[in-house]
């Protein structure tokens, strides 16, 4: 078993999307409020507007490193969001700070029900995805006796000592005192 | 406490009857039965019974009045179905105790339940309908009815003395803790009359109502559709109504009549003249007004005819011409028609109608339905391809929901509040059925000259919702009701007992809360979150080069001093200045200086406030300095030579100003504001503008102006906006500062003192309008409707602060607000939803008011009877609300398209659900007949237009004015009403205040209406145009323009001189009387062939074709070729 550095991407992704769903979860909440009228629609925005854009580039962050480690399938799934998300960010109304939500139009009842259904989709997604993480984690920590064999070098951006290397540091610090 | 003061605010009509209570004799009561008499107490509409009145039996036009088969109504009362034959039984039970006594006591309201029912009405009220008597027991002792109340009457007078109350009160112990003496011991005493002693012993003696109330706590049972009972009463009164007798109580009239009958009885202020709508609706069999149509024709068309023969007076005519004939009334009996003079015989369409696609030609499932032998005028289908005078005579009035008349007689008057369907669909799938938009349009704050006001310690509301008491309420029994938005019991608070208009106790609901659906509250303190503040009025003026060349300085501050006095306000109104250019000048006004101070403060990217304590001033007190300062204001800058526009940080200067207070800030800008914070760039590339290509830059170019405009509101400072210039300022990004402030804007394209006096005039009458008008300061507005219904969009100028609240900062008599609405849950167990607006503001004199409106709607469940409530004018007002929203937020082009396909849906699922005969032609309910002509005006709209030259900022104010002015006046800014009036007479006329104004009839906008020898009037809302034909007759040209020959009436002209010829009278009583019917000035432009106006005069002529768009006859065809696909 070796630690790759896929396997720490996976690892990585795992907490990031532990994150993540704590601002899907986040959001939910904060336009429930909205809808319950607890919130002004200026506070809210305000609450809201500086995650959006952490949120986005954590997942962009994370499909950075899926691609660094050459891992195509996690990212093919990600691609998806990852293009909502530009696409989201392109058209957002005018605005000088950063963020998504005006406070303006978010009351409007078609908006607001978008972003909800928004929520629980990024919702379901990060969940999804957090298992499929967690599956990928341990599938590349162990990978099937084949797969060393059979594994393609040329994608691979890091050399086999490399690789060895990288994963020497989080082996524990008794193994090397043992070597 | 209830100090129950009752007044109107101007002491006229209804607020008469309040303060007058105690005093009135019978006899006046005869007059507003609505109102004063307490006859109609609307206590409680019984879901179960309600459903009578449903779809088919809303028509009811037998003439065998079915009130008093009592045994039939049983079954009715269980069986919850729609298309039911009118079964009224139950519900006259419900509110016979109020109703009844006074009915003797006053003839009129007998008219109209009595005049069907009043032999059936004890007897079956006696048996199966005892239970249902809700409260006031007293009277519904079916013995005593009569004697109880004929002293009843007489007692209120009489026992106006305390002494002779307080037996009563003492009496009356059992049910109320408190005796009434103690909770009114104002002045006159209070008098309690005895009987009110009978009204409390009796329940307990009668078979308790409280069991029987519970489920089914409607009346519902208000008697047919006949007219308000104001009428005459001796002519109603004769009880057993000959089938098809004019009178209407008797057989009630599809709701259209309904309207017409109504209005010519009781003459509502807002019910139309009969006539107008007879012309065309009438040719329902049913209401006979055979002689109304073929008259009015007459009238108008022959002349037309005549005068249009002998020449096309214009090119466009050609059009018509080459149409198939299919479009001329082929289907009429008279001769064909020639193809040159296509609309000459118009005479009888409306007969022709009546027998073509008359009843016999309707769905057969449609007529079985309502068990009625025809169906209601709305639904009266018409092929749009044939008929082509569409118009009425007159303009069109809102439709009436078909309420139970009693119910309809208080509802909410629809030039305040309106729906686009007046039956509410009960379900979201149904809603989507019919694919109409359902929404409300409102002008909470309009000025009326009836409005109840009431002082009271407690308003009484729904605890769980909130909701105000109104007149849709049910009361259980005397001492609780049932809220009609959530269902909660509430309890009737002690105070609420004593009645104020008639100061007698116990008569919750003969209170005016539960009498009126519009009614103002003085808002106790627990309504003010802080001290109500004071009237605020900061005006912020531009003052670089370009702004003082236009000259609109001088005007302005003409303006200002000579309304000076009439700025709403109290002793502590405040007001205060700043002017700009590239730097900001503020003015120190205070007290003791001998002459206005100007300080300059020029570091406008770090803007601070030089003085903050003296720069907004008492007018009162600095009086004389504000006038001084106004006088020299227009010269102060005459010389400057500075261009540059420093409008954000004028803006940002204003706001710390205000901010402590809140108030109004009035902006004048002229130029595209060019330094500091806010600048924007021209993005308008004049090119462009005739591109039939998506029109860019529709939305804010920065949210500068937006996120300021959320501040002021935030600090309740409402920001108005005069844009006066010859250039593109980008009111896009402009107008968000009024638009989120609850401002309002106002445009003057091309303003300048010499060159555009029109404009001018327009300005100043505006401007004193704007300064003199009412405004409410720090307000809020909440719409709450029936559980189950839910707001999905507001339209207006405002900031949504939660979901059904909106934020305004100010608000002025002339804001419109539109609302859309989905249904989140079905509302089959419903009769009847309701909508309540309530509107809580500061008032200038630092009073917290709350106006509250509140509309009753029925629900209904088939298709058709959604079709059948219609309201054109309104959905065609709020589908352009939606349009807007769509320009901006997708594209033009995708807004058009929406328009065009909401009546190809419509109407193509009219013809599938709806209709069963499939017959040729492009088929519309007589209730949405105008729909595809106000869409294609909508399409060639200033607005939405594509491929005619529009400026940029041109297209935006007409967006924000579809947005925010209310329907009655954004109806003229899409389709223009028309006119002739060379030959104005005084036949049909109105007489107002002895002036008396002609009423010509609307013309279609065609040119081929138009004819040389005539000389037209074209009302577009906001600017009026008086095109003279090339050979108008001379006689009109000297007794009215005062000049010779066509040829001599100058360019420019936009004044009717004032001579003294009967001709002249009546035009400019005319012109003024359609002036004086909304708040703002519309400018007159006397036009001819060669004026340069006359672009945009041939531009309104909407139903022809132009370069860029359709005729109305092509894009009839067009639906055609959409909905048979």
């Amino acid at each position: 078993m070796a630690f790759t550095f896929a396997a720490f991407c996976y690892m990585l992704a795992l907490l990031l999307t532990a994150a993540l769903i704590f601002f899907a979860i986040w959001h939910i909440i904060a336009f429930d409020e909205l809808k319950t009228d607890y919130k002004n629609p200026i506070d809210q925005c305000n609450t809201l507007n500086p995650l959006v854009l952490p949120e986005y580039l954590i997942h962009f962050f994370f499909c950075v490193m899926f691609f660094c480690a050459a891992e195509w399938l996690t990212l093919f799934l990600n691609l998806p969001l990852l293009a909502y998300h530009v696409w989201r960010y392109m058209s957002r109304p005018v605005m000088s700070c950063p963020g998504l939500y005006d406070p303006t139009t978010i009351m409007n009842a078609d908006i607001l029900a978008y972003c909800q259904k928004e929520g629980w989709c990024k919702l379901a997604f990060y969940l999804l995805s957090f298992f499929y993480y967690l599956y990928g984690y341990v599938s590349v920590s162990e990978p099937p006796p084949a797969r060393s064999q059979v594994q393609p070098e040329p994608f691979v951006l890091w050399t086999q000592t490399e690789r060895k290397q990288f994963s020497f540091n989080f082996i524990p610090s008794s193994l090397t005192f043992v070597r | 406490m209830s100090t129950a003061g009752v007044n109107s605010q101007n002491g006229t009509g209804t607020g008469q009857t309040y303060a007058n209570g105690p005093t009135q004799a019978p006899a006046s009561l005869h007059q507003v039965p609505g109102i004063g008499s307490g006859m109609t107490h609307q206590p409680a509409y019984n879901p179960l019974q309600a459903k009578a009145p449903t779809p088919p039996g809303l028509y009811p036009y037998q003439p065998v009045p079915s009130f008093n088969s009592s045994p039939s109504a049983q079954p009715l009362l269980s069986s919850p179905l729609v298309g039911r034959p009118p079964s009224h039984t139950p519900p006259l039970s419900a509110s016979p105790g109020p109703r009844l006594p006074h009915g003797h006591a006053t003839p009129p309201p007998l008219a109209a339940a009595a005049a069907v029912s009043s032999s059936s009405y004890y007897p079956s009220s006696q048996h199966s309908m005892a239970p249902t008597w809700q409260f006031n027991t007293v009277p519904q002792l079916p013995g005593s009815v009569a004697p109880a109340n004929v002293p009843f009457r007489g007692t209120v007078g009489n026992h106006v003395n305390p002494p002779a109350s307080l037996p009563a009160a003492t009496s009356s112990a059992p049910f109320s803790s408190t005796p009434p003496p103690l909770n009114n011991p104002q002045p006159p005493g209070p008098g309690i009359p005895p009987t009110s002693m009978h009204g409390y012993t009796q329940p307990g003696l009668a078979p308790s109502p409280g069991n029987f109330m519970s489920p089914h706590t409607y009346p519902h049972g208000r008697p047919g559709f006949g007219p308000p009972p104001t009428g005459p009463p001796p002519a109603m009164k004769p009880t057993p109504p000959p089938p098809g007798a004019p009178v209407t109580s008797a057989t009630p009239p599809p709701p259209k009549a309904d309207a017409h009958f109504g209005g010519a009885v009781n003459s509502l202020p807002h019910n139309e003249p009969i006539f107008q709508e007879g012309d065309i609706e009438c040719p329902g069999a049913l209401t006979g007004n055979g002689p109304h149509a073929p008259n009015n024709f007459n009238h108008v068309d022959n002349k037309m005819a005549g005068q249009t023969q002998p020449g096309p007076p214009n090119r466009h005519v050609g059009h018509y011409p080459s149409l198939p004939p299919g479009y001329q009334n082929t289907s009429h009996a008279g001769p064909p028609m020639h193809p040159p003079q296509p609309y000459t015989q118009p005479t009888q369409p409306y007969q022709q109608s009546l027998s073509g696609p008359g009843p016999a030609q309707l769905s057969p499932s449609l007529a079985a339905m309502s068990l009625q032998s025809s169906t209601p005028e709305a639904l009266r289908v018409v092929n749009l391809l044939q008929e082509r005078n569409l118009l009425p005579p007159t303009a069109v009035s809102a439709p009436t929901p078909c309420l139970p008349q009693d119910l309809q007689k208080i509802n909410c008057n629809p030039e305040v509040f309106r729906s686009t369907l007046t039956s509410i669909p009960q379900s979201q799938s149904l809603l989507n059925k019919a694919k109409m938009p359902l929404g409300l349009l409102l002008h909470p704050f309009k000025d009326l000259s009836q409005l109840p006001v009431v002082t009271s310690s407690t308003i009484v509301r729904c605890r769980s919702c909130r909701t105000y008491i109104n007149p849709f309420v049910s009361f259980l029994d005397q001492r609780r009701w049932k809220c009609n938005l959530c269902y909660r019991v509430n309890d009737v608070p002690e105070e609420f007992m004593y009645n104020p208009v008639s100061r007698s106790y116990g008569e919750p609901h003969k209170r005016p809360e539960v009498q009126n659906a519009t009614i103002e509250f003085i808002a106790p303190s627990e309504y003010m979150l802080r001290p109500p503040q004071p009237a605020v009025y900061l005006f912020v003026l531009d003052v670089s080069h370009n702004a003082v060349e236009t000259g609109y300085l001088t005007v302005f501050c003409q303006s200002l001093l000579e309304n000076i006095n009439a700025l709403p306000g109290d002793s502590r109104t405040k007001v205060g200045f700043i002017t700009f250019d590239s730097t900001i000048h503020f003015y120190n006004l205070q007290e003791g200086l001998s002459q206005p101070q100007m300080l300059i403060v020029s570091d406008i990217e770090e803007i601070f406030l030089p003085t903050p304590d003296s720069l907004l001033v008492n007018l009162n007190e600095c009086k004389e300095l504000v006038q001084d300062l106004l006088k020299s204001l227009p010269n102060l800058f005459l010389k400057t030579m500075e261009t540059q526009s420093a409008l954000g940080s004028a803006l940002q200067a204003a706001f710390k100003l205000l901010s402590p207070t809140g108030g109004r800030m009035s902006v004048f800008q002229t130029q595209l504001p060019n330094l500091g914070m806010g600048a924007l760039q021209s993005r308008e590339d004049p090119n462009q503008r005739a591109s039939a290509k998506d029109i860019q830059h529709l939305s804010p170019a920065t949210d500068f102006y937006k996120k300021l405009a959320l501040d002021c509101s935030g600090q309740q400072v409402a920001v108005d906006l005069f844009l006066l210039s010859a250039q593109y300022c980008d009111l896009a990004s402009l107008g968000c500062i009024s638009r989120y402030s609850a401002g309002s804007v106002y445009h003057y394209p091309s303003y300048h003192q010499q060159h555009n006096p029109a404009q001018v005039e327009r300005f100043q009458k505006d401007l004193k309008r704007y300064l003199t008008r009412k405004i409410g300061f720090e307000a809020v507005m909440r719409i709450r409707c029936t559980k189950g219904l839910s707001i999905h969009t507001f339209h207006g100028n405002f900031f949504v602060r939660s979901t059904d609240l909106l934020s305004l900062p100010n608000v002025n008599p002339d804001a419109g607000f539109a609302v859309q609405m989905s249904i989140e849950e079905n509302l089959d167990d419903m009769q009847v939803v309701s909508f309540q607006a309530a509107l809580l503001y500061t008032s200038s004199k630092g009073e917290r008011r709350i106006r509250v409106h509140t509309l009753c709607l029925p629900v209904v469940s088939s298709l058709s009877d959604i079709f059948a409530g219609a309201d054109v004018q309104a959905i065609t007002g709020l589908l352009a609300c939606m349009a807007v929203d769509r320009s901006v937020t997708a594209s033009l082009s995708d807004a058009r398209d929406a328009m065009t396909n909401a009546v190809i849906d419509s109407l193509s699922s009219y013809r599938h659900s709806v209709l069963t005969i499939q017959q040729p032609g492009l088929l519309a309910p007589a209730c949405l007949r105008l729909f595809p002509l106000y869409i294609l005006a909508l399409l060639k709209q200033r607005a939405f237009r594509t491929g005619t030259s529009t400026r940029l900022d041109d297209r935006v104010f007409a967006m924000y004015q579809l947005k925010y002015q209310p329907l009655a006046y954004s109806v003229l800014l899409i389709h223009p009403a028309l006119y002739r009036v060379d030959d104005l007479t005084d036949e049909g006329a109105l007489n107002i205040s002895e002036r008396t104004i002609p009423q010509p009839r609307l013309l279609q906008l065609s040119v081929e209406k138009l004819s040389r020898e005539g000389a037209f009037l074209m009302d577009a809302g906001t600017v009026m145009y008086l095109w003279i034909g090339r050979n108008c007759h001379s006689n009109f040209l000297t007794q009215v323009l005062g000049v010779p020959s066509c040829s001599s009436v100058p360019e420019n002209l936009y004044l009717l001189p004032e001579l003294d010829t009967a001709e002249s009278q009546r035009t400019r009583a005319f012109v003024g009387w359609l002036r004086d019917q909304r708040p703002f000035f519309p400018s007159l432009h006397i036009i001819k062939d060669e004026s340069q106006l006359k672009p945009h005069f041939m531009q309104n002529m909407i139903e022809d074709r132009t370069e860029s768009a359709l005729s109305y006859y092509e894009f009839l065809l067009h639906l055609q070729q959409q909905i048979s696909k």
